[in-house]
């Protein structure tokens, strides 16, 4: 497939307004702001069949018409370029290199919406990008694509740039809007949702980069156009970000629905080193983990679903057979005991309490007990965690013990690590 | 926004950082928002956020205490505490750790005399470990500073560290 979303990246100054309009840029918004109402362009994309791209996939545009019917003003958009989630990083080329495109996008959305404003809320270590950004709006300022009366049209719309700190957690809309709001960034229950009761109590539409990237493509080629790439239920690009053990890591953007198999073999290169592969983490940290006979599956929502785990960021992570799948459990939850944002008791004290567990796993001081011990903190868990930070912090643990019992047993009963590779010797 | 008690205090923004304050106001409808870009600007400032720098930005941006220590302290790019003149940030997560993050950590490790957490005495080097950075594909790698190093070898960490006087 030609590449849509990352086709600009390798061109030089491709941050730089001038490249940007020379490649037909802005013509989208030129477009959606001459040739359709707000609503029409709730309708393409609607049309469209464009699912969020941050981990969820709600549909964008059913999202962008409850806010934008909500009389409540002013609304606002929000721009999620967090890129928290462990393994991914494809939000990175399109802020780094790309950064019209996702303006534009972000500019058509608000007129859809109707938002007065949009604020990119980008995580703190990706100052770089952060100064990209700023430098990509002030151009289109200048040209007046922001500010007052854009492009002639009773449209005023403003987009600045939030820098988180350094907490995965504000990755999370609600506690995104806290952290904005000038919070600890701790999620909110809900109801009441963004798109009513967001930002500054106003009704806000929260969309990931990707996502807000593709709209002005949708804009320029079409509703049907986009439909026809990729299943039914979620079509489009995708960029998938593959890592760990394979012999070309990278962002590669592809069509939905592409087969894990292709990623890993046909993209990634292979296993590296020549080595057998043991287990794939299909979107990101917080999706459950997945083994090798599960590789033909086609990597859209509902298929990644099928086989018990979630498509996510759509982060692939590889490991090979060096790998301590106890160890990878441990790891991971030690990630999610650090970013807990402590507000509810079951996902605070569970994080914790499964590192606990897992430490004296992993040290060969774990008892046979601590299996049904670890599934019933998890069951703790499930679906009783003010937000999804909780529900995702337990797949490693659940999968690994579904799918790699054995290796539980091995560090229990005959206390020691089951892989016999040097590197494995700490469990990661 | 006020400007007095400045001298009491012995904190104050420079009138650059002040103007940017003052500045980014204009970007949202509460002047509550304004407390993580003040930090930012406190910490570019005054090196870290000691409770007389927490004190100070309360006071600036008129909030109670209570809520700029909680928020201060809540995230963790905010240093509380010195650190070296490079921040030596390695990750640690899931794509690194496969990739030999842990070697990187010790060899960083050896290479500057000091543990995960120190500062080497000539307050050169603070040496800490962090989660994903989003370079997962470029793993293992770090963080110094504001700059992203990727593909780490031990020759390209010997390289680095030259490079950074
Ligand atoms: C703990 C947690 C972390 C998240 N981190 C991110 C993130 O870094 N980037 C992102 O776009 N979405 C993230 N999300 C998903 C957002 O809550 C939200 O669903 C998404 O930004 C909506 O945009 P979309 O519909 O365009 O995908 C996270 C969710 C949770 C529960
Ligand atoms: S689930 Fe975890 S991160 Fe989410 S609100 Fe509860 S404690 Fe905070
Ligand atoms: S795991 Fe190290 S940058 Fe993502």
């Amino acid at each position: 497939m030609n590449e849509i979303l990352l086709k600009n990246i390798k061109k030089p100054n491709s941050t730089d307004i001038d490249t940007y309009l020379k490649d037909g840029g802005y013509k989208s918004l030129e477009k959606a702001l001459k040739e359709c109402t707000p609503k029409d362009v709730i309708d393409i994309v609607q049309k469209s069949g464009l699912r969020g791209r941050g981990g969820a996939g709600f549909p964008a545009g059913k999202k962008w018409e409850f806010a934008a019917a909500d009389k409540n003003t002013p609304r606002y958009l929000l721009c999620n370029a967090d890129e928290g989630e462990p393994g991914t990083y494809k939000d990175r080329p399109i802020i780094e290199k790309d950064p019209h495109q996702l303006i534009e996008g972000i500019i058509i959305s608000g007129y859809a919406i109707g938002a007065a404003a949009c604020y990119i809320y980008i995580r703190g270590e990706y100052a770089y990008g952060a100064d990209v950004l700023r430098k990509a709006i002030a151009q289109a300022y200048k040209k007046g694509f922001l500010g007052k009366k854009i492009l002639g049209k009773k449209f005023d719309f403003d987009l600045y740039v939030h820098k988180g700190a350094g907490a995965y957690v504000c990755g999370e809309e609600t506690a995104l809007i806290e952290s904005i709001e000038g919070k600890r960034g701790q999620s909110r229950i809900k109801p009441p949702f963004p798109v009513n009761v967001g930002v500054w109590n106003k009704p806000t539409v929260i969309n990931n980069v990707e996502t807000l990237a593709n709209v002005s493509h949708i804009i320029k080629n079409g509703p049907d156009w986009f439909k026809s790439m990729g299943p039914e239920k979620c079509p489009g690009p995708k960029i998938y970000s593959i890592s760990g053990h394979v012999n070309k890591p990278g962002n590669y953007e592809l069509i939905m629905g592409t087969p894990l198999k292709d990623l890993i073999y046909k993209y990634g290169g292979g296993i590296k080193n020549g080595k057998k592969l043991k287990a794939i983490i299909p979107g990101g940290a917080s999706t459950p983990v997945l083994k090798p006979e599960h590789i033909d599956v086609n990597m859209d929502y509902e298929s990644v679903g099928a086989v018990g785990s979630m498509l996510g960021s759509g982060a692939v992570m590889v490991m090979d057979e060096t790998v301590c799948m106890v160890g990878v459990a441990r790891r991971l939850l030690k990630f999610f005991a650090h970013e807990s944002c402590g507000k509810c008791s079951p996902c605070r004290e569970g994080t914790h309490w499964l590192v606990q567990i897992l430490d004296r796993i992993v040290n060969n001081e774990g008892k046979i007990e601590d299996i049904d011990l670890m599934l019933d903190i998890c069951d703790n868990m499930r679906g009783k965690t003010f937000c999804p930070l909780g529900d995702g912090a337990i797949n490693p643990v659940l999968s690994t013990i579904k799918h790699f019992r054995d290796e539980y047993l091995i560090h229990i009963e005959e206390k020691r690590c089951p892989v016999n590779y040097p590197h494995s010797e700490h469990c990661l | 926004m006020e400007e007095t008690n400045i001298e009491k205090k012995g904190y104050a923004f420079s009138k650059e950082g002040m103007q940017r304050l003052k500045e980014m106001m204009k970007d949202y409808p509460s002047s509550d928002a304004l407390l993580l870009p003040a930090l930012y600007i406190a910490q570019e400032e005054f090196g870290h956020l000691d409770t007389e720098a927490l004190r100070y930005v309360a006071d600036v941006l008129k909030l109670p205490r209570s809520k700029v220590f909680g928020v201060a302290t809540y995230y963790t790019m905010y240093k509380t505490k010195p650190t070296g003149k490079h921040l030596v940030q390695i990750c640690t997560n899931l794509s690194c750790s496969l990739l030999g993050a842990d070697h990187i950590v010790k060899y960083l490790e050896n290479r500057l005399g000091i543990k995960v957490g120190e500062t080497t005495p000539d307050n050169r080097f603070t040496l800490i470990t962090v989660e994903c950075l989003g370079s997962c594909g470029t793993a293992p790698m770090m963080q110094v500073n504001d700059t992203y190093y990727e593909n780490l070898t031990e020759k390209e960490i010997d390289r680095i560290l030259e490079g950074l006087k």
